[in-house]
């Protein structure tokens, strides 16, 4: 590996400084980052903590030079330097990886989206292609060669036959799992030969395979490369391993407002991860820090549910698409799943698990009344239904929410006003009856401060809050969750399942889709395994998950 | 939806030939056929587009699934004009104010082949040409502003993932008790929220990639071109293909007689 050779010693690491630097985003008070004094070294790997709020991604914005658009109204104090100079004005010196999988793709085949940085810094095309193969082999999409503009320089072999698990340069990136889009994205970056690499809650958005699959690319091409590394991220055990100093930072309104001394400096704390871990341990736990080790806190269940039948899936085959028309005809859409047969029953939580891909939400939001089956169905059992029909799909939006209510993972979906008590009045509102609920679900959620404010402008763990509180508004017996602890911190996690093990005391049954071990056990009840897409027959095991 | 902007299983001959190329001819057959209304000029074009077909890897049954709303419209266009326009020559058929006449019939089919030999071009175009490829094109070629190409590529890759996210937050806000049921005012009501909810995400999507973009460097000066977008012989063919079709129809409607400018 010759070339893999010459490459790797084409990337000079870079070193970051910072000098009471400090940022105020346009048409805010405080300063999102003040008085940040901070040294990294060439080579060296920082994991960023913090509480929300604390301006970790304005940093790695700050640092990948793409801070600075928003006008005059914005405000830099101090200084933030690689190498000595402003970031902004060497792009591809840096490579920032982003939370959200999708908007990490730019382009729409797979070679294609790795050679766009190489592009935009003028890279000669021989060059570009090289570096195409040799960042894709580094990530683990090993290309397998075949694509339309294979170059395949001397001393590589991926230009060679097909590899197992290979993908070919034209593949369309649509069809790459999340773990794989970030590991496109990881890709993208390398084929810069950046000096340093940005990470901002890579992993937040994926299950736990993907997340191992991200950190295990990263890993391989530091070593590599010899960049340096600054992530952020809230579970410390991932990344513990892999970075060599952990820098927690407090918030820049707190390091910059009045009353404390202008003095206090952004960095709470800096040393080896064992050493900071150990010092800030209670510290970083109240602060809803994943710390290795620690499992949360959470209520027990102290009862194990009436289990009478609330809701049945028997024999369904689910899909998100909707029968097709084609010309004249309609032709009912592919499962990606079938012979799904689940009972939800009173006061009893039933687990969703299964590999990506295997029609896991597809299969809740089709029991939740949201979808159409494709084939099979799902049947409401008197107990639940009251009078409205057997088919969920069939009730009215009024009927389905005091019946069945569903959390979706990205709370925003669900945000209907401008205003946290009135996205909470708006169930019981609609349905004319529990008003008198929210007061009780307010405090219960700690929301109480913040009733006048417009829900989009919450932080990740509010809006999750929020986002259960306005569908538990409307009382419903059987609730519906999609990963709800994906990328929540300690806090809030231990907060939604303490909460959920006393709704589930109280009787209501809780589907929840979930990777999440930890919290299925604090849920109990049944587990159903879906196996990969569409090979079916997935049935519910009795017993505790 | 996101498949149906890919090439992928299509190795027809025309997907090989430049975009620029082929975007000529069309422009070139639609300009032509856009200057008369008559059956002859439109069934010749119409003809030969149609004996094409297998070098775009177009299939009819692939052409209905695709282009029967175009198809319906020109049949739709066809029979109105039939009916409303003036008699001429014999009446074939009388319903009340409904006429048909030989002169009415003749225009009437002049228009349908008309409208779909105008739009055989542009499905046969979107089904060998790969937008990425014409991106290239764009900016290689015509030297269209690579700032402008390449950001309107990325966000069409957006455009399905939004297709996705609509029918997401419709359901979300059914959870929520949303319904679309109601009055046509509460319809009206709904839909707008869900818009609005959309247009939010959108937002949110769009300057996540645009920070994406922009920290691999893009927007700055100069750049390179990993692939690129080149004329080979096969262009050289489109083209003078495309100028015999314009030319069979055109010297076809002259020598029968039934040229007519539109605007005479």
């Amino acid at each position: 590996m010759t070339a893999s050779d010459a490459g790797a010693s084409a990337v000079r690491p870079a070193a970051v400084s910072a000098r009471g630097w400090g940022w105020r985003h346009a048409g805010r008070s405080a300063p999102a980052v003040h008085g940040l004094d901070l040294d990294i070294a060439p080579g060296e790997r920082v994991l960023l903590l913090g509480p929300s709020g604390a301006g970790k991604s304005t940093l790695l914005h700050a640092l990948a030079g793409v801070l600075g658009d928003e006008g005059d109204d914005a405000d830099e104090t101090g200084s933030l330097l690689i190498d000595g100079v402003v970031p902004r004005g060497q792009r591809g010196r840096s490579g920032l990886m982003q939370q959200d999988p999708e908007t990490q793709v730019v382009l729409s085949r797979l070679g294609d989206d790795v050679a766009f940085g190489a592009e935009n810094l003028a890279v000669p095309r021989d060059e570009i292609w090289r570096r195409v193969h040799e960042a894709l082999d580094d990530v683990g999409l090993r290309s397998a060669g075949g694509g339309l503009n294979d170059v395949g320089g001397p001393g590589l072999d991926a230009g060679g036959g097909p590899s197992a698990g290979g993908l070919p340069l034209d593949h369309p990136t649509s069809a790459l799992s999340g773990g794989q889009k970030q590991r496109l994205a990881l890709a993208g970056i390398l084929a810069m030969r950046p000096g340093l690499i940005l990470l901002d809650e890579p992993t937040a958005n994926l299950d736990p395979a993907g997340v191992l699959e991200v950190r295990d690319a990263v890993g391989r091409c530091l070593d590599k490369t010899g960049a340096t590394l600054v992530v952020v991220e809230h579970r410390v055990s991932v990344w513990k391993d892999l970075v060599d100093r952990i820098v927690v930072l407090q918030p820049g309104s707190a390091a910059g407002s009045a009353g404390s001394s202008a003095a206090t400096s952004a960095v709470l704390l800096d040393g080896p991860p064992d050493q900071v871990l150990a010092e800030a341990r209670d510290m970083l736990i109240g602060a809803g820090v994943w710390v290795p080790g620690h499992v949360p806190a959470t209520r027990r269940r102290v009862s194990a549910g009436s289990g009478d039948l609330l809701l049945a899936a028997e024999d369904l085959a689910v899909s998100r698409e909707r029968p097709r028309r084609r010309g004249f005809r309609t032709i009912p859409p592919v499962p990606v799943q079938q012979g799904i047969t689940a009972q939800v029953r009173s006061g009893q939580a039933l687990t969703v698990t299964g590999p990506n891909g295997a029609g896991k939400s597809t299969f809740a939001l089709t029991l939740a009344g949201l979808l159409a089956p494709v084939a099979g169905n799902v049947s409401a059992a008197v107990d639940l239904s009251e009078g409205a029909g057997i088919d969920p799909f069939k009730w009215k939006a009024n009927q389905l929410i005091s019946r069945i209510g569903t959390v979706f993972q990205e709370p925003e979906h669900q945000f209907v006003t401008g205003r946290v008590l009135d996205e909470l009045m708006f169930g019981p509102r609609h349905l004319g009856h529990g008003e008198e609920r929210v007061e009780e679900l307010l405090e219960r959620l700690r929301l109480t401060h913040l009733v006048d404010a417009n829900p989009y402008t919450l932080s990740g763990g509010e809006k999750r809050r929020l986002s259960v509180a306005t569908v538990l508004a409307a009382h419903p017996r059987v609730l519906v969750l999609d990963e709800p602890t994906f990328g929540q911190d300690a806090n809030t996690w231990a907060e939604l399942a303490s909460f959920l093990s006393e709704l589930l005391d109280a009787g209501t049954s809780v589907v929840s889709v979930t990777h999440d071990q930890e919290f299925s056990a604090v849920l109990g009840g049944a587990e159903l395994r879906l196996g990969p897409a569409s090979r079916g027959g997935a049935r519910q095991e009795a017993g505790a998950a | 939806m996101r498949d149906a902007l890919t090439l992928r299983g299509n190795h027809a001959l025309l997907t090989r030939a430049n975009p620029l190329a082929k975007f000529a001819v069309v422009f070139l057959i639609t300009l032509v056929l856009a200057l008369s209304i008559d059956w002859v000029s439109a069934s010749v074009a119409l003809a030969a587009e149609l004996a094409l077909f297998p070098l775009a890897g177009l299939t009819l049954r692939l052409l209905w699934q695709r282009g029967w709303p175009l198809i319906l419209a020109a049949a739709l266009g066809g029979w109105s004009t039939a009916i409303v326009a003036a008699d001429s020559g014999a009446v074939l058929l009388d319903v009340g104010i409904w006429s048909i006449s030989e002169g009415s019939l003749q225009l009437g089919i002049g228009f349908m082949l008309r409208g779909l030999a105008i739009a055989l071009p542009a499905i046969l175009l979107m089904t060998c040409t790969d937008p990425t490829d014409l991106a290239d094109a764009l900016a290689q070629k015509a030297r269209l502003p690579h700032r402008f190409v390449l950001g309107t590529l990325a966000a069409m890759r957006l455009v399905g993932l939004m297709a996705e996210e609509w029918q997401t937050i419709g359901m979300a806000r059914r959870a929520r008790g949303v319904g679309s049921q109601g009055s046509p005012l509460q319809r009206l009501r709904a839909s707008l929220g869900q818009s609005f909810g959309l247009l939010v995400q959108a937002i949110r999507r769009a300057s996540r990639l645009a920070i994406t973009m922009e920290a691999r460097g893009f927007g700055t000066g100069q750049r390179t071109w990993a692939r690129e977008s080149t004329y080979s012989p096969l262009d050289a063919w489109v083209l003078v293909g495309g100028v015999l079709i314009a030319a069979a129809a055109v010297v076809a409607a002259a020598g029968m007689g039934t040229w007519n400018f539109v605007w005479r």
